[in-house]
């Protein structure tokens, strides 16, 4: 298979608006002759949802959850980036293009990456006309702070509520339409297989989750926007429902698949306190751009933080990386937070946590002045350990956030199945092996409001779409075979619950495929997920019953999908023969400790395509081409 | 410090809207107190299944108390003992040993219970299809900072735009209410320049909306405002009803 990315040829800064004149145009008038699937409904299929009903196509879109405001992008805390540069510190559309291939790792698409950068202005102006409450100076205008890893203040943010203020944003989009009758919405829906007539994708089946029924959709396209799969690993700071399942099904009917070992390591979260702990608790990261982060410099040291004197601290992102300090990514911060676990500095009973310091800052600030940054985070960690930020540092530790990989995608936004298009974090492109700090916002909006839009009516204008009916075939025979694999773990009646299973898959990845992988481990955790997974369908214990709203049934499907993604993960982990990014595998790495990229053997982007059951994926391999950025050592010293 | 808790729960079981349902008495041993109100109930839930009985059906999903999803009432108060909490944020710190602790659904006229502790909340996306939203299309808005806003007056839209659409003050009120709600989202947009040119249209709509769903009128008990999670002040009723009433006198909304 040739995978062929379509990025548009011409000079970068010139390529999207080319793209956009070449691609064919439907005329109004027979927009509504096209449907739309639209699933989930996050950041990306809000506003994709949105979208494509104003355009006048009929969407139907599909959630989770009870109601289309409800999707996980809501708990995005920090802020969105937009390259404004309304602060006059030399941010352009350019920088905001080599931040995030350079954060990436340089495992991403550059045509992808600098179009994100050029439509980010547009999304903070459409989020302004709908009335998204940002932050603002005293004059009036937008305020703006720097976020992880950049070194200009490009972030606009609504509290430490932004994801929810966006989200919200979209929704109110998708509910006018929903007025207007150009959106039907279908809530409490969990997709559990797609549908390919001729090749096309054409429709979906979902679950009922009220009544447990088997519903058909049909439609001329569909896009999926159903998020990432952090959940694999049990904890994580995912909401409860997000799972691969949507994804999953989609490679299994010849999607394929594109990185998944790339998975985020986020620094900041609070710790694990005990094996009842049903998922983890960000704090947003923007904290470090006042919390100093340090350990005892004597492993073993159990003082009382208060106790210790600044002369028996390490402050070592500080040491460490002079010029980024306590700012740098995601993924070197959660590294050297585990390095630290592991050489006995821990804090904390379980010695799996790094402080996070304000008292600096309170005594150069004022307590106000940080209370005033920071006030709904620091009683969120209140809330939930019982300790006082303002009088006693903050223990956090690393936590799975985000994941990089998903569904092969070009630059339409369209998988390998001609008419299946993903968005969001579900897809693969942006972010390379690592995501800055926010850029899944931004993400999330451009592909829906300002990518999607454009490209699927250049799909629409060269396919041959015959009309079909949910009563055919394609349909029938998908419906029942989810059915039946419903009445499968129905059936099995085991001593085990769907959690017990989850966890420990969760545990083996952690440990195996988590912030430092290496050859044995992963090939350990092949294994152990296989028998896992073997157990699973003979001992899982799923009570209740197929017609009814059964939430330990939904769990046992997306788990069963999760015991097979696994595995997914950790293959493309061991094939990547090199550390990038959010993958550092401890073979590959500088005399630093960094990770070490190969440039020479793997820059491409791994895409994965199902080979059928009990049979190993198949590699694909799409190049990385970099015709405008230079391949560096990453370096935040 | 951790320690461990012995508890009596009763729990409002219904298999589905149409069969009713009624209390049942289960015990949760040995909980940690630093565990969350749901992980507790998923400790009952582990043992139920085990047992081959069915788990205590409970919405929930973003557990940081931000997505609204989940929410119960417990001991007679929506989302539990704590100010300004969030379900899924209670800690099991805040309970004794040997207390005896009751879960109810929310109960209000608009929403139905589906099972044992979910109800149907749909009503209240209707309310914002009649007209919480700023009609705006995709592309073509102006430059983000071409309107500026006292900070102020964005502080205060922010304020009200906080709310997690959860229902707890529906659940609150004993008119069963959607005032606070309703207002918030009233509040937000008419205090934004964006949202002025359908000030009053919005408002008529989403009021004639809620009033026809089956929400109660305000009474100003006040419920609403302590027991919602987000704190969101009923300052936002009073601007929703100055609004309206302009809306009536002043605007050719019919």
């Amino acid at each position: 298979m040739h995978l062929d990315a379509k990025i548009p040829g011409g000079p970068l800064a010139d390529k999207w608006d080319r793209h956009k004149f070449e691609l064919k145009l439907i005329n109004p008038a027979n927009k509504r002759k096209f449907e739309v699937i639209v699933v989930g409904t996050g950041l990306a299929g809000g506003a994709a949802a949105a979208s494509l009903a104003e355009l006048g196509y009929n969407v139907k879109s599909f959630c989770i959850q009870d109601t289309p405001r409800r999707a996980h992008s809501i708990a995005a805390q920090g802020g969105i980036n937009a390259s404004k540069n309304y602060q006059n510190d030399g941010d352009s559309d350019w920088r905001l293009f080599y931040d995030t291939i350079k954060g990436g790792d340089f495992r991403a698409r550059e045509g992808n990456v600098y179009r994100l950068a050029q439509v980010s202005g547009n999304i903070i102006d459409q989020c302004v006309a709908q009335g998204v409450p940002f932050a603002r100076e005293y004059g009036g205008l937008l305020a703006n702070r720097s976020f992880g890893g950049a070194q200009v203040s490009r972030t606009f943010y609504a509290r430490g509520q932004t994801g929810q203020q966006l989200l919200l944003g979209a929704y109110s989009a998708l509910s006018r339409q929903i007025a207007s009758g150009k959106v039907q919405m279908f809530n409490r829906r969990e997709m559990v297989d797609i549908v390919l007539v001729n090749g096309q994708a054409r429709g979906i089946i979902v679950r009922n989750l009220i009544n447990g029924e088997i519903e058909s959709h049909g439609a001329d396209a569909v896009v999926l926007c159903t998020g990432g799969y952090g959940n694999v690993f049990f904890l994580s700071t995912n909401a409860m429902a997000c799972n691969v399942t949507a994804g999953y099904r989609a490679y299994l009917k010849g999607a394929l698949f594109a990185n998944p070992c790339f998975t985020q390591i986020h620094p900041t979260c609070i710790p694990v306190h005990g094996t009842y702990q049903s998922k983890l608790t960000l704090m947003s990261e923007s904290l470090r751009n006042d919390g100093r982060v340090w350990v005892p410099k004597t492993a073993g040291d159990k003082r009382s933080p208060d106790q210790i004197p600044d002369s028996d601290r390490d402050y070592f992102l500080e040491r460490k990386y002079p010029s980024f300090g306590n700012l740098v990514p995601r993924d070197v911060a959660s590294r050297n937070a585990k390095e630290q676990c592991d050489l006995g500095k821990g804090a904390g009973e379980t010695g799996l946590a790094v402080y996070l310091d304000f008292r600096d800052a309170i005594h150069r600030d004022g307590k106000d002045v940080i209370a005033q940054k920071y006030g709904n985070l620091f009683q969120m960690y209140e809330k939930i350990t019982a300790d006082n930020p303002y009088e006693k540092p903050m223990m956090i530790y690393p936590a799975v956030h985000y994941t990089m990989g998903g569904l092969w995608v070009d630059y339409n936004l369209m998988s390998t199945i001609p008419g299946l298009f993903v968005l969001g974090e579900a897809n693969f492109s942006d972010h390379g092996a690592n995501r800055l700090g926010a850029s899944a916002l931004m993400q999330g909006l451009a592909d829906g409001y300002f990518v999607i839009p454009y490209t699927i009516g250049g799909y629409f204008a060269g396919a041959q779409l015959p009309k079909i009916v949910t009563s055919q075939p394609e349909f029938t025979t998908a419906a029942r075979q989810a059915g039946e694999r419903t009445q499968r773990l129905l059936s099995i009646n085991g001593k085990r619950t769907v959690d017990d299973f989850h966890r420990e898959l969760g545990g083996i990845l952690w440990e195996y495929c988590g912030m430092a992988r290496n050859d044995a481990g992963l090939a350990r955790a092949r294994t152990l997920i296989q028998s896992l997974r073997s157990e699973f369908w003979k001992n899982v214990k799923v009570p209740g019953t197929e017609k009814d709203l059964n939430q330990s049934l939904e769990r046992a499907g997306r788990v069963a999908d999760f015991l097979e993604f696994g595995e997914l993960m950790v293959i493309d982990a061991l094939a990547r023969r090199e550390s990038c990014g959010g993958h550092f595998n401890e073979g590959f790495q500088t005399e630093e400790n960094e990770a070490l990229r190969d440039d020479d053997n793997f820059c491409h982007v791994a895409a994965w395509e199902c080979a059928g059951e009990g049979k190993d994926p198949q590699l694909h391999k799409e190049p990385l081409v970099f015709e405008n950025v230079k391949l560096t050592q990453r370096s935040y010293k | 410090m951790t320690k461990t808790i012995n508890l009596t729960l009763k729990v409002w079981r219904q298999q589905s809207a149409e069969i009713k349902g009624g209390f049942e008495t289960y015990h949760a041993a040995n909980i940690s107190t630093d565990m969350s109100f749901l992980e507790m109930l998923d400790v009952v839930n582990e043992q139920l299944s085990l047992d081959g009985r069915e788990p205590i059906a409970f919405d929930h999903d973003c557990r940081e108390g931000i997505c609204g999803q989940c929410g119960s009432v417990v001991n007679g108060r929506p989302h539990g003992p704590e100010k300004g909490t969030t379900l899924c944020q209670l800690h099991m710190r805040h309970f004794n040993d040997g207390d005896t602790i009751a879960i109810e659904p929310f109960r209000a006229k608009a929403f139905k219970v589906l099972k044992d502790l979910i109800v149907d909340r749909s009503a209240l996306d209707k309310v914002i299809q009649a007209g919480g939203y700023v009609s705006v299309n995709t592309g073509g808005t102006p430059d983000a900072n071409a309107i500026p806003i006292p900070k102020e007056i964005a502080d205060k839209a922010m304020d009200a735009a906080a709310c997690i659409g959860c229902g707890a003050c529906v659940a609150a009120c004993p008119n069963a209410s959607a005032m606070l709600f309703v207002g918030a989202k009233v509040s937000q947009l008419a205090l934004l320049p964006q949202g002025r040119p359908e000030a009053a249209r919005r408002v008529t709509f989403m009021v004639r909306t809620m009033d026809k769903l089956g929400f109660g009128n305000c009474s100003n008990e006040r419920e609403c405002e302590a027991e919602c999670p987000k704190e969101i002040s009923i300052t936002n009723i009073a601007r929703m009803n100055r609004e309206f009433f302009k809306a009536g006198l002043f605007s050719s909304v019919k």
